[in-house]
């Protein structure tokens, strides 16, 4: 049995491209000797050095503005955001530098930058460090957003994004690093994956579900409890929230003719908003039900775990969820 | 101790024809979009071009500079087109960034010139990022980084000087104090008089210069980028200076005491500079009215070019959102 985790997927991805390419390099907070609070650049300083690991002050605005500094003069900058949560500190250098500069220069430079960011509840890390904030960069003309659920799909978009031209916002679930983080596990070669390519989990009939990050895990354990009840769902991954596969999408929605999207993000302005209001407009002559949206109540995230379950959605809500849908829907 | 630079007479009357066409270049400007031919803001950079011509004129080819919304001088002294740069602030096809950006995003990345900047502060970690590939490329260049006093007020500001020290960055952070962030009074948005002693917070060396004589510019910025290229580390320069116009085109600044407008006006570092030149350095009177009959013709061409450019097609307003758009999907 294999341990390559998600962690190790990101750490090997990192450091893959960085013995290919000496201008990648490392920016953040504790991300040298002490190997990052979640010990996926363990290993990196000893192995790459100061001159790829650049360890920095608390200071999120500059670890950004730093690497979009550095991009512009032909570096590829793979900076990290502790908490996405933090990132709120570093808005204007995402969206009014990184994300335009490429455009309002009349293509004079591009940002070929990666910003790591640990989204998602870690287990009662309560309301400012376990946000899925992702909705707010997917409306960002000029920013590509990813958001893996697999180690193999973490370590291929990573490759993709540290040699792709672009800036991609890279999410990375904290309850889906697995185990404590290192030491490194197997090195388990992956090919860079192709942006905008989504991947079904789960093949099925009768509804499809769109999922991503941990949300797919829990929707993936749903969809089974739903089959020995007789109800065939398809769980379906973008991968990469932008750019979208839209025609794997409504492939499986021709098929199933029936539409949920689960997402930890807040229901209300959450990805998957835009993802039901393209399938209602794009796929209505296939849906046979309207479209239902699954995600956190709009509320902060509360720190006593009974509230953080009935905030998040859970394997049993999406099931209920789901389960209540077909019967609606039949 | 000073660096000192030695300059010709020559040189000396190009560093006054960067200023003027600095000068002219703006105020033709203003006169361009009173008339309605320019859509968008303009911060107009009269009164402190000492500060950008000294500065640059100590760069050199593979260096880097970020700048601020008031940046017309910064790219100017760098060594841009002008016409390019009218037919930007026109709007059209053939301006620095094909009629996408104007005035507060204007860039030529050729020059190392990382753009104006349309948030305050925004600049300078750009600018620290410059400096740290310079630093990993061991490319024995320097960035510097342009900003008002009001922008030592950001977060930004300080979060970069503190990375910039540690680091030892070949970086030099240009302070323009004109008295005023936006429009509001220095000794209203800060407790300090001089921008410089934030340096020591940073463990930084901090000078203050008078912004409006270029040669005493050109002597820190001398020193400053000959301790950068040596690896000594970032400098935080203060210059004095004065902002002749309000904080945009149409901000008529009645916030400022006439006594201090005078006081200032008095101080106008192309007069202070061409009295020199016919003075002390020996320039003739013919010499400096060739350089004004030159910029002013040169200027002219300028505008009627940047006049008679092609406006962008409307097929153009989705390209280059991103560099590789996977056939588009990323733009939908």
């Amino acid at each position: 049995m294999t341990t390559f985790t998600y962690a190790d997927a990101i750490r090997q991805a990192i450091s893959e491209e960085m013995d290919a390419n000496s201008d990648v390099f490392m920016i953040g907070e504790d991300i040298g000797e002490s190997g990052g609070v979640f010990g996926v650049s363990k290993t990196l300083w000893e192995k790459h050095g100061h001159h790829q690991m650049w360890d920095t002050p608390i200071s999120e605005t500059a670890v950004v503005g730093l690497a979009v500094g550095a991009a512009m003069m032909g570096a590829r900058p793979v900076a990290e955001i502790m908490f996405s949560d933090f990132s709120m500190l570093a808005m204007d250098q995402i969206v009014n530098q990184a994300a335009k500069l490429h455009y309002m220069t009349g293509g004079q430079l591009s940002v070929p930058l990666v910003i790591r960011m640990v989204t998602g509840t870690g287990g009662s890390t309560a309301a400012q460090h376990s946000q899925s904030l992702e909705g707010m960069f997917t409306g960002v003309p000029g920013l590509k957003v990813l958001a893996p659920s697999t180690p193999e799909d973490a370590k291929g978009l990573l490759r993709a994004a540290i040699q792709d031209p672009d800036p991609v916002i890279f999410f990375e679930h904290k309850l889906l690093y697995g185990g404590r983080g290192g030491p490194a596990g197997d090195v388990v070669p992956v090919d860079p994956i192709r942006f905008g390519v989504g991947r079904i989990h789960r093949e099925g009939t009768d509804v499809t579900i769109v999922s991503y990050l941990r949300t797919l895990h829990h929707a993936l354990a749903a969809a089974e409890e739903l089959a020995e009840e007789g109800i065939s769902a398809e769980v379906w991954d973008p991968r990469t929230l932008v750019p979208f596969d839209r025609a794997g999408l409504a492939a499986s929605i021709k098929k199933t003719g029936r539409l949920v999207i689960a997402h930890e993000a807040p229901v209300r302005g959450g990805f998957g908003a835009e993802i039901a209001a393209w399938a209602a407009s794009e796929c209505f002559g296939d849906l046979t039900a309207p479209v239902l949206r699954i995600g956190a109540q709009n509320a902060p995230i509360p720190y006593a775990p009974i509230l953080e379950n009935t905030v998040l959605p859970t394997q049993a809500s999406i099931a209920n969820d789901v389960r209540a849908f077909m019967k609606r829907a039949r | 101790m000073t660096a000192t630079v030695t300059k010709t007479l020559d040189e000396r009357l190009e560093l006054f024809r960067q200023m003027l066409l600095i000068r002219r270049f703006e105020e033709k400007a203003s006169r361009l979009r009173a008339k309605g031919l320019i859509p968008g803001f303009l911060h107009p950079y009269i009164g402190q071009e000492a500060v950008a011509v000294g500065i640059c004129d100590q760069l050199r080819d593979g260096d880097a500079l970020t700048s601020t919304h008031r940046g017309h001088g910064h790219m100017i002294a760098r060594g841009a087109d002008p016409k390019r740069m009218y037919a930007e602030l026109y709007a059209r096809e053939t301006g620095y960034n094909r009629g996408k950006g104007g005035s507060l995003h204007m860039m030529d990345a050729d020059r190392g010139f990382l753009g104006a900047n349309g948030i305050v502060g925004g600049g300078i970690p750009l600018a620290t990022g410059a400096a740290l590939q310079m630093l990993r490329g061991r490319t024995g260049g320097v960035a510097v980084s342009f900003f008002g006093d009001g922008a030592t007020n950001e977060g930004t500001f300080h979060e970069s000087l503190n990375i910039a020290s540690l680091w030892k960055l070949p970086i030099l952070y240009v302070c323009e104090n004109n008295l005023y962030g936006e429009f509001t009074r220095q000794d209203k948005h800060q407790s300090i008089k001089d921008v410089a002693d934030r340096a020591a917070a940073y463990a930084m060396k901090g000078v203050i210069v008078d912004g409006n004589d270029v040669e005493a510019v050109i002597a820190v910025a001398a020193e400053a980028t000959a301790r950068a290229r040596a690896g000594e580390g970032p400098t935080l320069i203060e210059a004095k200076t004065y902002r002749h116009r309000g904080h945009f085109e149409g901000d008529m600044a009645r916030y400022r005491p006439q006594e201090e407008v005078d006081f200032w006006m008095k101080r106008d570092p192309l007069d202070l500079y061409e009295a020199r030149l016919t003075g002390e350095f020996g320039a003739d009177a013919d010499a400096i009215q060739a350089i004004r009959d030159a910029v002013e013709q040169q200027l002219d061409a300028a505008a009627e070019w940047a006049g008679e450019q092609p406006h962008p097609d409307p097929s153009e307003s989705t390209e280059d959102v991103y560099v590789d758009s996977y056939e588009g999907a990323a733009l939908r």
